[in-house]
């Protein structure tokens, strides 16, 4: 089954034509998405490497039937495209861009929600089912398929934690980044329950880092209703507050958001939190080992 | 970014919010003038990037243009958690009848945009919050709805403003911080104290400004009221540089790709007893020109005395980092020894180009957490 993307993805990409945008679009069909359409503006008529570009997502999701979108058109445009891409019926969005107005994503959020719309992002690295399909920027040959689900706001750092797991044999039923901005489409708790109601997950792991209570919200939402065990991590110990550490929701106001805090708030929910992304793996291992 | 709060009432008075009189000053002789345009008693702010100036000595009354150049000359130049005191805001001094608060913030929580009103002003919110919640008026709008009349009304009821001369003044401010919030891409915009006179006029007597970095794009003024000497000349380089960067007070530098990685580098470095002198993200390119870059930048700071590179590559390529380190190498003078990880993209051919140069004072270590005992050793 996994979650967000698999064989029944039908993948759209805003921005095909550009550098960037062709390079992981392609890069995902070579894995095996199903990668039906490109948007981009005046360039209908065109392809890329034979997939067909259209002006508009509207005829894209007409012409091929496409149902998720990756947005990779630079950060200025990215909100109207994606409205454009909700606006054409597109029921999944993973936004790759970065750099979003945090305003202009305060107003899509508000948006999509009641829409029942699914997005990942902004400033996400995608999502990776690994054997099925792979949306966005993720290095699919570090993860294999298996039965751990990660969820995190960190690109990086889960290619680290997913590397780690796949060294001591685990692999991955879903590998989902929801984005370092403050307000991002999909929380912690959207992609739990996900995991949760995922047959080919039996074990999940979240990464998270300073900024917001997402990962507070989260510890509660496990204790009520996740079955499945979940080992977390936190980076940002060592930040500073008032500072913004790379990723525009990475940020320590006042006191709130520090990662003791969000240590302290899933460990008093019984979610063990390992202090290194190998502790992570070592516990990953241990509860996989302890359940087969 | 953090705005000033002379640049803030600026941005107050565009957007019609009531403010007082006030020039800026960077010397004595100019506080002197300045008062002398104003007119009658002032008082003398510092601006600094930094609460808790009050207490500091950093806000002072003068009564006569002389008194005004005396009272700059004791606050310029002093340091005010950090911040050095290098601008002044001359102010008409106000007589003041009742202290509130207002403010409107970004929840990121709720998602929503949150307004807070309270007539307990003049002292820092989070102790209302925790002291007397039931006097804290918060009312959340939808960012779609955006701003309606009633939302002033609630606040105002709910903060028990009785008085309809305030309630009329204080409706207007409302509205119209709503759209100071929204036309800047604020995340924060506070007025504390929010002041009335005793001819009962309402005014805005400080601000807190906070604007969002990635939407500076579409407020050049805005842009433009950045002062590069309020960060230290590491940030202030490394922005230039395109570089992102934030300077911390250890001795192992660090460089990773990725923001999560990088906190989880320092993270890691202190877990083995060292501490991290910065943190610094090359990003997901990161070509061989970025890594110049950030060396540079990182071996700016003196207290650095090693060099950890985490790098578990992506998009980024480990060789492309391998030759942007001896390239640096070539260029700049690195005393301290460097640490490296490769991981991901071709790990293989970084480390070998490493191996085939041998850099005196180069150490390559397997693992994340092997680079980073290592680096801590030799910072020691």
């Amino acid at each position: 089954m996994a979650v967000i993307v698999d064989g029944d993805t039908r993948l759209v990409v805003q921005g095909l034509t550009g550098r960037e945008g062709r390079f992981h679009g392609l890069r995902n069909r070579d894995y095996g998405t199903s990668v039906v359409a490109g948007v981009t503006p005046g360039k209908g008529g065109q392809d890329a490497d034979g997939v067909p570009i259209f002006d508009t997502v509207a005829e894209a999701v007409e012409e091929t039937g496409a149902n998720t979108t990756m947005v990779f058109v630079p950060a200025r445009f990215a909100a109207d495209a994606i409205y454009e891409a909700v606006d054409a019926g597109i029921g999944t969005v993973i936004c790759i861009a970065e750099g979003l107005a945090a305003h202009e994503m305060l107003r899509i959020y508000n948006y999509i929600r009641p829409r029942g719309i699914t997005m990942l992002g902004p400033n996400c690295p995608g999502a990776l089912s690994p054997g099925k399909a792979n949306v966005g920027i993720i290095p699919a040959e570090i993860f294999r398929e298996g039965a751990v689900g990660v969820v995190s706001r960190s690109g990086t750092l889960t290619y680290q934690i997913g590397h780690e797991l796949t060294q001591r044999g685990l692999g991955n039923s879903t590998i989902v980044g929801i984005g370092g901005d403050p307000v991002v489409g999909s929380s912690f708790i959207d992609i739990l329950e996900r995991f949760e109601a995922d047959d080919e997950t039996e074990l999940i792991v979240l990464v998270g880092e300073i900024g917001g209570d997402e990962e507070e919200k989260a510890a509660a939402y496990i204790a009520e209703h996740v079955t499945k065990p979940v080992i977390a991590y936190i980076a940002g110990f060592t930040a500073p507050p008032g500072k913004t550490m790379g990723h525009a929701g990475a940020i320590i106001s006042g006191s709130s958001g520090t990662a003791q805090a969000k240590k302290e708030a899933l460990e008093a929910r019984g979610v063990q939190v390992g202090t290194t992304p190998t502790e992570v793996a070592d516990l990953a291992a241990s509860t996989a080992g302890a359940r087969t | 970014m953090d705005l000033y709060e002379y640049q803030g009432k600026e941005l107050f008075r565009r957007f019609g919010i009531p403010v007082s009189e006030g020039r800026l000053a960077t010397t004595p002789p100019e506080a002197r003038a300045a008062a002398e345009e104003i007119g009658g008693p002032v008082v003398v702010k510092a601006q600094v990037l930094t609460g808790g100036r009050g207490k500091a000595g950093g806000v002072k009354l003068a009564d006569d243009p002389g008194d005004a150049e005396q009272k700059a000359e004791g606050i310029l130049g002093l340091d005010i958690n950090g911040h050095v005191v290098r601008k002044l805001w001359i102010e008409s001094a106000s007589e003041i009848a009742k202290e509130y608060y207002l403010s409107i913030t970004f929840d990121r929580g709720a998602k929503r945009v949150l307004f807070m009103l309270t007539t307990e002003g003049g002292v820092e919110i989070e102790e209302v919050a925790a002291t007397k919640p039931e006097a804290l008026a918060r009312l959340h709008v939808d960012p779609l709805e955006g701003f309606q009349p009633y939302q002033a009304r609630r606040l105002i009821y709910g903060a028990g403003i009785a008085d309809p001369e305030e309630q009329k003044q204080i409706a207007k401010i409302v509205e119209q911080l709503y759209r100071c919030f929204v036309e800047t891409d604020a995340m924060l915009c506070e007025i504390n104290p929010l002041i009335v006179t005793p001819e009962g006029e309402v005014r805005a007597l400080d601000s807190k400004f906070t604007v969002d970095d990635n939407a500076l794009y579409k407020h050049p003024d805005v842009e433009e009221m950045r002062d590069p000497e309020a960060y230290p000349p590491e940030e202030r380089a490394a922005r230039e540089k395109g570089v992102t960067y934030v300077k911390l007070d250890g001795e192992v530098g660090i460089l990773g790709n990725g923001a999560g990685l990088v906190m989880s580098t320092l993270d890691v470095i202190a877990l083995v007893g060292g501490r991290p002198a910065n943190f610094c993200d090359l990003g997901g390119g990161g070509d061989a020109q970025g890594v110049v870059d950030a060396l540079e930048v990182i071996t700016a700071d003196s207290q650095v005395r090693s060099i950890l590179f985490n790098i578990f590559a992506g998009i980024t390529r480990c060789d492309v980092v391998a030759q942007g380190i001896l390239e640096a190498l070539s260029q700049i003078k690195i005393e301290q020894p460097i640490v490296v990880r490769f991981d991901g993209t071709n790990a293989e051919e970084g480390r070998q180009i490493l191996a085939d140069a041998a850099p005196p004072n180069l150490h390559v270590e397997p693992t994340m957490l092997d680079a980073a005992r290592r680096a801590v050793e030799l910072a020691a």
